[in-house]
């Protein structure tokens, strides 16, 4: 029988909140961490997420009696307390497949950190996860090339790729700049890379940039004869502006460009992803903003849900943490989020934070970057902790090398091979790390420099956003 | 500035200047170590490959294969022999060893065991 219409205001509960409610495979699903405001009840607000990051309002129209609002709505389905913290508890919610566009984690996250994170009846909210199902991956185009084609492109084989930003980030004239890049690509590195707030500023225009650096990397690889990249950044203000860029590096022939996903937007970047794959380009991936939305422990957005985004989005390298260096970044959490950058099937498990199973089918993975206030100290556990699918970027660990970059370069180059030399032989790298280093030091003056440099520093600073373990 | 060190890197000095990816700036691998990189491939399931190039040629993708890849070869000896036996077929090449992931379709390590002559 047909539903009658009533006016008014009901519980979002008596619609939204349906704790017997059986997961479809092909659902959307995610966890939001709730904080709320005193006197409101858990089901009650559960509800209210999924009802305003679904198909809800605040109160009832008649235009719901046009729909079949069952099929479409989102719905709570569980309620778990978080281990160690009584101001909040986790919802669970479902979203069935049909309520987002085909390969848009654009319109994904519109609905579902949209309008309802100013909602007044929470104090605060937080999106820790989204299981995509299959059937939703498969709209997505990911990488535009994935980590083994990298790998081919560039003949790099067992082990992780190294890199160097080049600093002063700003400042630098685009000759001096390339001579930067020159000096760490003969030393032995695999890239440099543009700091992601260069653009195309009045001391250095994109184009003269773009040529300089490209007869570095041309000069480096005659020089060493391996093969090199620099990550050209195209991120501009405008979508136009940042294709002119992308097409005028695929024509003087560099192997990789770089974008900024967050600042500059996730429309630009799957639409700039999708040149990449159709074109033969690499895409490096960078994170500005990110920290503003997922270092908060209550709110905002974790960034297992930001890498789940960017690798349906698109891109072939992506800022992860290091654990070890200046920068946030708890060890279980990231080794979480990096299995869920490489991974084609990545199991729930909440020690790592991972509220779901996830399945990728064939789309390719992404590479992490580790990058922030490393050095050849902290080579052994970064080789260990990041395995040879990485990226190790050493920007101030490169170019402060007493004796410059070239040695900075060689230095890096030498210690991760060591310790990938080592590690195969059946060593352990973090606990012979400082033995496997002194030796190889003994044929390389650059890495025995380098080590008398930074021996001391180190970051030791507790992590802010850590992951939910009971307190009591 | 005295006890700064020159990279002394160029175009026209071949031998000290061209590399060959993994493990080339470390010195040549031993015997001993090279069976350790062997049975390292050999552990991972992979399948032990062997490759030669003229050093001229070394930037191609595709260097010459040594016979076919040793599919299933788990006898660190083995690989080891046909090492040598490819560079003594050719004393002036670059000759390397891969491990093949099969499931990731991609080389899981690639290593240069014989250094050619300079170009």
């Amino acid at each position: 029988m047909a539903k009658s219409y009533n006016a008014g205001v009901k519980d979002y509960r008596e619609t939204y909140w349906e704790p017997n409610y059986s997961v479809k495979e092909t659902d959307i699903l995610a966890c939001f961490k709730i904080t709320p405001q005193d006197g409101v009840p858990r089901e009650e607000l559960a509800a209210a997420v999924a009802a305003e990051s679904s198909t809800g309002t605040w109160t009832t129209v008649w235009t719901d009696l046009l729909t079949d609002l069952d099929y479409y709505k989102g719905r709570a389905y569980a309620i778990e307390d978080v281990p160690g913290d009584d101001t909040c508890f986790y919802a669970f919610i479902a979203y069935p497949i049909d309520l987002f566009e085909e390969g848009s984690v654009v319109n994904i996250l519109t609905s579902l950190v949209g309008n309802v994170f100013g909602f007044k009846a929470l104090r605060a909210l937080r999106l820790e996860d989204i299981r995509f199902p299959l059937a939703y991956v498969m709209t997505c185009n990911g990488p535009p090339q994935g980590i083994q084609q990298e790998r081919d492109i560039l003949n790099k084989y067992g082990r992780p790729l190294l890199g160097c930003t080049i600093k002063p980030k700003l400042g630098l004239s685009a000759k001096n700049y390339g001579r930067a890049c020159y000096e760490g690509l003969r030393g032995g590195l695999d890239f440099t890379k543009d700091d992601e707030n260069v653009n195309s500023q009045p001391f250095m225009r994109w184009r003269a940039r773009f040529d300089f650096v490209q007869e570095a990397i041309e000069k480096a690889e005659a020089e060493t004869g391996e093969r090199k990249g620099h990550y050209l950044n195209v991120t501009a203000p405008t979508f136009d502006e940042m294709m002119k860029r992308a097409e005028y590096a695929k024509e003087i022939g560099t192997p990789i460009i770089m974008h900024d996903y967050l600042t500059g937007g996730l429309t630009a970047n799957t639409g700039l992803a999708q040149w990449c794959q159709d074109n033969g380009m690499l895409l490096h991936i960078h994170r500005a903003m990110h920290a503003v939305l997922d270092r908060n422990p209550h709110h905002g957005i974790h960034f297992r849900v930001l890498t789940k985004v960017l690798r349906l989005s698109g891109g072939d390298h992506l800022h992860s943490g290091t654990v070890v260096g200046k920068l946030e970044g708890d060890r279980e959490a990231t080794l979480g989020w990096i299995d869920t950058m490489r991974d084609s099937f990545v199991k729930e498990d909440r020690s790592r934070g991972l509220f779901f199973d996830q399945d990728w089918g064939s789309m390719p993975g992404v590479i992490p970057v580790a990058s922030g206030g490393i050095h050849v100290w902290h080579m052994p556990a970064l080789v260990n902790i990041f395995g040879d699918d990485s990226c190790l970027q050493f920007g101030g660990g490169t170019l402060g090398h007493p004796w410059g970059n070239a040695a900075g370069a060689a230095a890096n180059r030498v210690a991760v091979e060591a310790c990938v030399e080592a590690r195969n032989a059946g060593r352990e790298l973090e606990k012979e790390g400082k033995d496997i280093l002194t030796s190889a030091a003994k044929h390389s003056p650059e890495l025995k420099i380098a080590m008398e440099t930074w021996k001391e520093i180190k970051f030791e600073f507790d992590t802010v956003d850590k992951i939910d373990v009971a307190h009591k | 500035m005295s006890d700064m060190q020159d990279y002394n890197s160029s175009l026209g000095d071949a031998a000290q200047s061209r590399k060959f990816e993994t493990f080339s700036y470390l010195p040549p691998l031993s015997t001993e170590s090279t069976r350790a990189q062997i049975q390292y491939i050999v552990d991972k399931g992979w399948n032990p490959s062997i490759e030669h190039t003229e050093p001229e040629n070394a930037i191609s993708n595709y260097w010459y294969m040594w016979k076919l890849p040793l599919f299933g070869e788990s006898d660190v000896d083995a690989v080891l022999a046909e090492l040598e036996a490819c560079h003594k077929a050719h004393p002036d090449n670059h000759v390397r060893l891969l491990g093949l992931d099969n499931f990731a379709q991609c080389a899981g390590a690639s290593m240069v065991i014989y250094r050619g002559t300079a170009v």
